[in-house]
């Protein structure tokens, strides 16, 4: 039987702010064990939530870069339940009046709708050594968003593929507009995903299933693509699908039930009494958009038109913010955007990869580029130059003179070291003369580069080479 | 020269700064008090370092250090944190709970120069109108050792009414300041919700909790307000509302005031024995020429059920947190987490305690939210228009505290209801969010006092404190 698959995403990621949502405390990661925590953190006794502004903002932000409708009036929800990484017992979220309602978000050539995003409060860390259970607060009411894809409004993703591009793009979107660092394996942006499948054509959803945080977008695709599996051979077999929330082990490539509706938490949702509802002005939206940074299908637009760069070396680039932005910083000083994107989708993102960062200032790559451009320097003695003066404080142009690396094509000294070398091979110059095969002109160049100890611009050697020969 | 004790807050204030008193003279004398009461079991824990605090007062004093409070001493109710000090609600699950900070209030206290000697017995964590839920005995009522001194916050005001301290703090959600400052004959003040700070007081309902002030007099309890009142950064339903030196505009004239009795509670009294009362302080009123008007607040019957219902809900997810993972007292059977939540709730917590937690529970509840709490909120803000209205038509709204004297130790404990039903006419002003003060007026058949409650407009404790003053000193017995 053929099958349509509707595919939902809930996705939170941590806002990138000073402080946490309702206290002072530092919103920062990696920091020892409980050194981020306030009474209000840590849910003591008679504490009570000061709402972070700053959280609203960027909250604003993320629905207006995703162009959400932004409701006037939010106002925040009690979320009960116990575990131990939660300390006051309820989580601070939203449920009936969200601060974003009524977003799309461009996936291949489908428009997918996105119910809301909500602002709400991250829980903390629970820490298992042999048999001991600690807690770290540390995370506990740092600020976050949960982003709910809209099912039941077509178009829906389909595909596993669908809603990987999704999450990138929307990783990508909230990098760009400042809102969240979305570092996964820090746990800055996690995912849940809910599946179901209906007979093809068929109006009625059927039956969901929930797969709750999974780490990694490979595993998502992954869990993706063995759920609707799953769900479709059961179907096949008559069977039924059980309404569930399913935990997805990525080492053994499968996934098993966590609970069923049955014992399905209620959690008791009411408005937080001791939280104001939270206005928001059209002046405050004004702001925020005026304040929004290029966000990543308009760069990629000027990236295509006005630096004229090809599609992939754009996507490329843009899918690194610290990448693009370095490089529109290099344009700045040297507008040459094919030549710079170059070094960028080469060196730099080979040097980068696997998460490490750029480790060249903008000045010294800007050097070394222009150097190459304008035959000053070899490319291979440049990618030599980079890699010297990567993660040091050296100077690319001071490093390279003591190096003796810089070509000096007018000196009389690369003119002698030509004619000498027409002289003492002017055999091999003569059966060039014949044949004009390349690679006698290129031994000719090698002989040259290498009396010169590699100073010579080679190009430049092969014209001069022809010049003279013919 | 009257017994130290005897004296009122601000006449002890001013004897300190007088050096007539020393503030360790002061304190000395009531923590003696507070011995030669300890039957009455109002005060769980005298403060260790009270004295001492008291001494290093008389330095401060000495090198020109001047307050509102300067060497009073207070108790505060057993759930307002005071840095370094046990807060134990009344609960055995946060029997050796200390306190990590100071709440707002206490600050406000200490900054004025006051000594907090003790802390008070209550209901478990604010729930009960009796004192007879607390894990650490019973609270007797100081005119008659058989009866309750009434809740919660009944060791607050046993403490007041058996100079035990000139002015102590209690915490209202329902009543628990007003009712048992009417059976222990004091005065006890609810403010306007957002008057005072909640940072730092172990919440039972947050949309309806807020400090309280018992005093012997007017004039202290507005003095104390006017210290603890005002905005807080740290509590977002505090209100940015002027507060004024309410102890200086007391005498102020009154006699263009309208007292309003809304009909309805003069229908449901018949009967009950606060009705004499009601009539007798009415017509003491009218014979000096206060005008009495008559009001209506049509659904006034309705709060005691509104408040049965939003304040478990609140409290259900308040506490929560006790949860014997963190600072709660762990059960030692637990084996394993879900062994931890329910063995040491089920031990930490009281009787009514889980009653309440469970009725919370249950009105939250998918299915019954929109039929019980969603309802309760719509009739509160119905109730909040009533009063809006009728206080269109008068400047303060006048009621009985409670239905009659205070009852017998165990006569209410079997039917739980019957005690909620001791709110009845309390609750009002805490749905409304209305300050309200129960001022001491007459006396039951069993020749026990009874109170009468003055509310007026929110945030308008100027105006009841003004009538109140004017009843204290023209009318009052």
């Amino acid at each position: 039987m053929q099958y349509d698959v509707v595919i939902g995403l809930e996705v939170h990621a941590e806002l990138k702010t000073e402080s946490k949502c309702f206290c002072s405390c530092k919103n920062e990661y990696g920091s020892s064990p409980n050194s981020n925590c306030c009474p209000v953190c840590m849910g003591l006794p008679g504490a009570l939530p000061v709402l972070n502004r700053k959280a609203v903002e960027q909250t604003i932000r993320a629905g207006l870069a995703l162009g959400f409708e932004i409701n006037r009036t939010a106002i925040f929800e009690r979320k009960n339940y116990f575990y131990p990484d939660l300390s006051k017992a309820y989580q601070i979220s939203q449920l009936e009046k969200p601060i974003c309602i009524n977003g799309h978000l461009r996936v291949f050539d489908k428009d997918i709708p996105i119910n809301r995003i909500h602002l709400e409060e991250d829980a903390g860390k629970l820490i298992h050594q042999d048999d001991v259970s600690m807690i770290d607060y540390n995370r506990c009411g740092v600020p976050l968003i949960e982003l709910v894809t809209d099912a039941l409004k077509e178009p829906h993703m389909e595909t596993a593929d669908e809603a990987i591009e999704f999450l990138t793009k929307l990783r990508q979107i909230y990098i760009y507009a400042g809102v969240a660092d979305c570092e996964i394996e820090k746990g800055q942006m996690r995912a849940d995903v809910n599946i179901s499948l209906k007979p093809k054509g068929s109006k009625e959803f059927g039956t969901k299933v929930e797969m709750k945080n999974i780490m990694g977008f490979k595993a998502i695709h992954r869990a993706i693509n063995y759920e609707i599996e799953r769900q479709k051979e059961i179907l096949d077999d008559g069977g039924e699908i059980v309404q569930e929330t399913r935990k997805w082990d990525n080492d053994k490539g499968e996934s098993f039930t966590l609970r069923t509706k049955e014992n399905s938490e209620d959690y008791r949702y009411f408005p937080d009494p001791d939280l104001l509802a939270v206005n928001i002005s059209d002046d405050e939206i004004k702001q925020i958009k005026d304040s929004m940074p290029m966000l990543p299908d308009e760069m990629k637009k000027k990236y295509l038109e006005e630096y004229g760069l090809n599609e992939y070396d754009t996507d490329v680039i843009l899918a690194d913010k610290e990448v693009s932005d370095m490089y529109r910083d290099c344009l700045k000083m040297y507008f040459q955007p094919k030549s710079v994107a170059n070094w960028f989708t080469t060196e730099i993102l080979a040097r980068i990869k696997g998460g490490g960062t750029i480790q060249i200032g903008k000045e010294n790559l800007v050097w070394i580029i222009r150097a190459v451009d304008e035959k000053k320097i070899r490319r291979n003695a440049a990618k030599d130059l980079l890699s010297y003066i990567w993660g040091t404080n050296l100077n690319a142009e001071q490093e390279a003179k003591r190096q003796g690396i810089m070509a000096d094509m007018s000196s009389d000294l690369v003119f002698e070291v030509l004619d000498k070398v027409l002289l003492e091979k002017a055999q091999v110059v003569e059966q060039y003369k014949s044949e004009q095969d390349p690679k006698i002109l290129n031994f000719l160049v090698g002989q040259v580069m290498k009396e010169t100890r590699g100073k010579a611009n080679a190009q430049e050697v092969m014209e001069k080479l022809k010049d003279k020969i013919n | 020269m009257s017994e130290i004790i005897d004296l009122s807050a601000i006449e002890i204030r001013d004897k300190i700064l007088t050096k007539e008193l020393s503030a360790e003279q002061v304190c000395k004398a009531f923590i003696e008090q507070i011995k030669k009461c300890e039957k009455y079991n109002a005060v769980l824990e005298v403060f260790d370092d009270a004295i001492e605090k008291a001494k290093e007062m008389d330095k401060k004093i000495s090198s020109g250090f001047r307050g509102k409070l300067v060497g009073v001493p207070i108790i505060i109710k057993d759930n307002i944190l005071y840095k370094g000090k046990k807060c134990s609600c009344s609960s055995k699950f946060l029997e050796n709970y200390i306190a990590q900070y100071d709440s707002t209030v206490i600050k406000k206290v200490l900054n004025a120069g006051a000594i907090i000697i003790g802390r008070a017995n209550m209901d478990e964590f604010a729930m009960g109108s009796s004192t007879e839920n607390s894990a650490f005995g019973v609270t007797h009522n100081p005119l008659d050792f058989d009866r309750v001194p009434g809740g919660s916050s009944g060791g607050s005001a046993c403490a007041v009414a058996l100079n035990m301290c000139p002015i102590s703090l209690g915490t209202e959600t329902g009543g628990s300041v007003r009712q048992p400052a009417s059976y222990c004959g004091i005065y006890g003040l609810k403010p306007s919700y957002g008057r005072i700070s909640r940072y730092g007081i172990v919440a039972f309902a947050s949309s309806l909790d807020q400090v309280g002030i018992f005093s012997k007099n007017v004039l202290d309890n507005a003095l104390m307000l006017e210290v603890i009142a005002g905005k807080d950064e740290c509590d977002s339903t505090s209100a940015d509302e002027k507060v004024e030196e309410y102890s200086k505009i007391l005498d102020e004239d009154i006699s263009k005031l309208t007292i309003g009795v809304p009909h309805e509670i003069l229908e449901m009294i018949k009967g009950m024995p606060c009705e004499k009362n009601i009539s007798k302080f009415l017509s003491l009123l009218k014979l000096n020429g206060i005008k009495v008007v008559d009001i209506s607040i049509k659904d006034i019957s309705l709060g005691l059920a509104t408040y049965y219902i939003i304040a478990p809900a609140e409290a259900t997810s308040n506490l929560a947190r006790f949860d014997g993972v963190k600072y709660t007292t762990r059960s030692d059977d637990a084996r394993n987490l879900q062994e931890i939540y329910k063995k040491s709730r089920s031990e930490g917590f009281g009787r009514e305690v889980k009653r309440r937690i469970m009725l919370g529970n249950y009105v939250l509840s998918s299915g019954y939210y929109d039929a019980y709490y969603k309802k309760a909120k719509a009739v509160q803000h119905e109730l909040i228009k009533e009063f809006e209205d009728a206080f269109k038509g008068c400047d303060i709204i006048i009621m009985p505290t409670t239905i009659g004297e205070a009852f017998k130790i165990g006569s209410k404990s079997k039917n739980p209801v019957d005690t909620y039903k001791e709110d009845i006419f309390t609750v009002t002003a805490n749905i409304a969010g209305l300050p309200s003060l129960s001022i001491p007026f007459g006396k039951g058949d069993n020749g026990l006092p009874l109170g009468i409650q003055l509310m007026a407009k929110k945030f308008d404790e100027a105006t009841i404190y003004k009538f109140a003053k004017f009843i204290e000193t023209k009318i009052g017995e």
